[in-house]
Formats: C-alpha cells, structure tokens, sequence
C-alpha cells in the first residue's frame, strides 16, 4: 500500500491507497503519525478512495488516529471509502465515532 | 457432503501471507461466478482468520497454518483456517465485539468481522494445541440478463 499526504489550512489529508491489512497498517499507523506530528493539524481526513481492500486492521488505525488527534482538540474525518472498506466500517460501526464522509458530499 | 472441487495450501505465518491468502481464496471462489461483493466478504474474513493465526496464535514464533476451500452442493464455499498455535482460552470471550489481547494496534472486531461477512463460522479451539476456524458462505447462481 502507498500513504501520501498533503496539508492545508489545518487540515491534513492523508491518501491510502491499495490494501491496508494487518501486514501494511504498523507502517501506515507511522505515516499518519508522523505526518500529523509535524502539522500539529486540526483536522485529519483519510482519504479511502484509493483503497481497494481494508479488514479490521484498519479500524485499529481509524480508531487510534481518531484517538490521538481527539487528545490534541481536533477531528478525524473518513473520506469515500469503496463498497468493501464501507462494509468493514458499518460492521465495526465505525460511524458511531468517527465521521464518514461519502463521494456524494465532497464538494472540492 | 461431498466436495466438488477443492485446494489446501500451507504457509507460514508471515505477514506477507495474509494477502495471499485472501488473493488465492477469492481466485479458488471465482468459479462459483461471485458478485463484487461476495469476492469482498470472502477475502475480508479469509484475511481476519488468518491475521488471528499471525497475531495470537504464534505471537513469538512463525508457525504452520492451512488453508481448506471446499465447494459444496455447487454453491457453497466452505473456508477451513488451521493453526497449531497456543490456542483460545475462552472462544466466547473472544468472540465479543472489541475483545482483544493484541493492544492497540488490534480492534478486536475479527471474529465480529467473519461473523457478519460470512453465513456460518465455528471456531474449534484446544490451549497449547491450535485453533480451526471454519466459515462458509452461500454463492447463489446468478440468472443471465436477458
């Protein structure tokens, strides 16, 4: 899986794109990490629509980055995830804590 | 019931191999003629039993696992994941939703996964002598479009 990452006005958006399995996620968990360590930003938006496949492995990373920049006052968001990472997200009720943003609703 | 096509693979319990594992489950499933998102379900759960394998049940060691695929009455996919790793203690507790031993870097919703993706799931466990997951799902013959 590849993990690129842009920042603007306090918002950091990190693409995920490929699968993100248990294999991938500790390196991934390190980008995102990494990446909002040194933009100390507001917002984190996952961009998942790159993303092919993702199992419970990256609900681990949805649920420790929204955690993180929780502590910091700040807000995760989850972008247009494809029909199988979206399944994953309803089971693991992913919507519940953490916004999910679908294609429909992205304007730029 | 009386398989009509079948393979078993064994690897060891390397990360690598967990999306192999899903690769080659949802290649074996495609001549049942899945939908997208049946290929989803199948590849999701195969990659949970097996990250179970690598994670929990040879947390210190690489060790052997299987991987069974049966099809059945010609369109049943049964899933058999085997490791020979330390063993659940408590199925049950395992089975809960956010239930893990594996720390932050686990969710706890593997078996939740498997669960909710496939039609039926048993889980077979000894302490100190392995886990067998067997999971299987319904692909129902879909009709031509006239």
């Amino acid at each position: 899986m590849t993990v690129t990452s842009r920042y603007s006005d306090s918002r950091l958006t990190v693409c995920l794109a490929g699968e993100l399995d248990h294999h991938c996620a500790r390196e991934a968990m390190h980008e995102i990490s990494e990446a909002a360590d040194s933009f100390l930003p507001r917002e984190i938006v996952l961009d998942l629509r790159k993303l092919s496949f993702m199992d419970s492995s990256g609900i681990a990373v949805i649920i420790k980055t929204h955690r993180s920049i929780s502590l910091r006052g700040g807000k995760l968001y989850v972008e247009c995830p494809q029909a199988q990472p979206m399944k994953v997200l309803r089971a693991a009720g992913i919507g519940s804590i953490v916004e999910i943003i679908s294609k429909r609703e992205v304007t730029t | 019931m009386k398989a009509s096509n079948y393979i078993k693979l064994e690897f060891p319990s390397l990360s690598v191999n967990e999306g192999f594992a899903r690769a080659a489950a949802a290649g074996f499933a495609a001549q049942l003629d899945p939908t997208l998102d049946e290929l989803g379900d199948i590849k999701t759960a195969v990659s949970e039993a097996v990250t179970n394998c690598i994670v929990h049940a040879y947390p210190e060691t690489i060790g052997k696992i299987t991987m069974r695929l049966k099809i059945l009455d010609g369109e049943k996919l049964e899933i058999c994941i085997r490791d020979w790793g330390r063993g659940i203690e408590n199925v049950e507790q395992a089975m809960q939703p956010m239930f893990t031993t594996g720390g932050s870097d686990r969710s706890g919703m593997g078996f939740t996964i498997m669960e909710s993706f496939m039609d039926k799931l048993k889980i077979k466990s000894s302490e100190g002598k392995g886990t067998s997951v067997t999971m299987s799902h319904i692909i129902k013959k879909r009709r031509s479009i006239r």
